[in-house]
């Protein structure tokens, strides 16, 4: 499954081309049409801020990051553990299900303004809570899709084993929702870290990433913005690759579950 | 395993309604009776709602009859599932993605508690035998529909039961890589001396494979007519262009042509074709 250099590197030049000529237009648009800081800063202006601010940044990064992180291990503990009591206990199954659909209608960000008031001003567990929850119903949905939605061959052939009801969730429906655990972290992890920027928004302390975005429009400091804004594009985009380098490695062979055919 | 002189299957007046009881209440099965001796190839032939899956599938013990009784090597279904008395394949391969091909003939030796080192030698063994050693280590969505039975035909075979229960196992192959198949199940079953019951909707493979072929009516199935196979045990692709084998296609055909009700068009054509 390795590929060639050859179909590696034209799989990065067009893009990189294109980011590069991206930033040249908008530096000349910025230069040419004489744009005011306060209104759009010149992507040389904003390399300057994030090179003057980098330590800040990085102590930023790491609360936002920490937030995003433990909320994400929590949230996947949470997720994995519910839908295995719900592939379980049916009852439990028809009682959780429409109370999802409807903390899901709910604008959920909300929460973290009422978690704000249960905790001392200071404190990060509101944060964490709020990323732990939004990542909690990402893993249990999926994985409890990929526990029940077992192929019917599948199921009639381990009856036909006379295996177990454990031997049919230990050889069975686990493996079969391992691909969707992965699918579900893959799509958490960004959102683990979106949601951990957002919660900054609602109060608390102005340390991570998204309060000091914030704080510094607040301030016409577009620059410093702008270079908190690439801190926070490079965390998100760093949760986003670890969980799609852990998903190559957990499925057999190495190709993804959606790249598959037949069986 | 079995007793000696047992029957391979024995079905004694079974009977089997689905939703009994309720308006949607639907007779699949009425009074079928079926004996089958160790060593024979019986097709069960008929169009979609005849019940011959249905049929199949009591006889696994995967559905419980309505009424009767069904005996599987002398013993009762149950027993005899739980025995592992017998191997299953159906249309759909329906290997497992996660193990590799050598992994999924292991499966039912490992629910039997087998160690793995006569787990491996013995799927290595029936990997030999469909002639697929050399994928032993690939994983299933690597190999071609054809392979996949094979593998799927393997596994069933792994812990070497008496009896082998096929549902449609080649219905949704291309038509050359079928007949190819249907040599390779006479050959197999030569080999380990399996009896086989064959779930159909194609009449020259069911003429073919079979030594016996049961024609079933639809809703609610019955067995209509049983039309004995005499082609020889030894099958080629000479004994497919053979007198005797259209002569016995024929007799199936208006077998089949037989069940339809008068005054209704049989869509027969349609049903018994190849798809």
């Amino acid at each position: 499954m390795s590929r060639s250099p050859r179909s590696v590197l034209a799989a990065i030049v067009p893009p990189l081309v294109f980011g590069v000529g991206f930033l040249l237009v908008w530096e000349t648009a910025v230069k040419v049409f004489d744009f005011q800081p306060y209104f759009l800063p010149a992507p040389s202006a904003i390399w300057a801020a994030f090179r003057e601010n980098t330590a800040l940044i990085w102590e930023a990064t790491k609360v936002s990051g920490l937030n995003a992180f433990v909320g994400l291990i929590v949230g996947t503990t949470l997720g994995v553990l519910m839908s295995f009591a719900l592939a379980r206990f049916r009852m439990l199954n028809d009682l959780m299900t429409p109370l999802s659909i409807a903390l899901n209608a709910v604008p959920i960000f909300v929460l973290v303004a009422l978690f704000n008031n249960m905790y001392p001003v200071t404190s990060e567990v509101p944060r964490r809570l709020m990323v732990t929850l939004v990542v909690y119903f990402i893993v249990l949905v999926n994985v409890a899709r990929g526990l029940r939605e077992v192929g019917a061959i599948q199921l009639e052939l381990m009856r036909s084993y006379a295996a177990s009801d454990v031997a049919i969730l230990r050889k069975v429906r686990v493996p079969n929702a391992i691909p969707y655990l992965f699918t579900a972290l893959r799509i958490a992890a960004p959102a683990s870290v979106i949601t951990a920027f957002v919660s900054e928004y609602f109060g608390g302390s102005q340390n991570g990433l998204g309060s000091r975005i914030v704080g510094n429009i607040a301030l016409s400091n577009n620059a410093e913005a702008w270079a908190y804004v690439v801190g926070a594009c490079l965390l998100g985009l760093t949760f986003y690759l670890v969980a799609l380098a852990l998903e190559r490695m957990a499925t057999p062979g190495g190709v993804s579950a959606r790249d598959r055919v037949g069986a | 395993m079995s007793d000696a002189g047992a029957k391979a299957v024995e079905v004694r007046g079974l009977s089997k309604v689905f939703n009994a009881g309720r308006p949607n209440e639907v007779p699949a099965l009425v009074e079928i009776d079926l004996v089958i001796e160790p060593g024979e190839f019986v097709s069960l032939i008929g169009p979609s709602g005849c019940g011959k899956s249905t049929q199949l599938r009591l006889i696994a013990n995967l559905l419980e009859p309505t009424s009767g009784e069904i005996l599987v090597n002398g013993k009762p279904a149950r027993k005899a599932r739980l025995d592992q008395d017998y191997g299953m394949a159906f249309q759909q391969a329906g290997l497992f993605d996660w193990r590799s091909v050598v992994k999924n003939v292991e499966l039912p030796l490992e629910l039997k508690g087998w160690d793995r080192a006569k787990r491996r030698t013995r799927a290595l063994e029936m990997l030999d035998l469909v002639k697929l050693t050399e994928f032993a280590d690939h994983f299933p969505w690597q190999l071609s529909g054809g392979m996949q039975q094979r593998v799927a035909i393997a596994r069933a075979l792994a812990a070497h039961p008496p009896l082998l229960l096929m549902d449609e196992p080649f219905g949704a192959l291309d038509e050359m890589t079928r007949e190819h198949m249907q040599a390779e199940l006479l050959r197999i079953c030569g080999e380990t001396s399996t009896t086989v019951v064959f779930v159909t909707h194609s009449i020259p493979e069911a003429v073919y494979l079979s030594t016996r072929v049961v024609v079933m009516s639809p809703r609610p199935g019955r067995i209509t007519d049983v039309v004995e196979v005499d082609l020889g045990t030894r099958r080629d692709l000479d004994t497919r262009e053979a007198d005797a084998f259209f002569k016995k296609v024929t007799e199936v055909r208006e077998a089949l042509r037989g069940i339809q009700p008068a005054g209704i068009e049989p869509d027969i054509e349609q049903v018994v074709e190849e798809p």
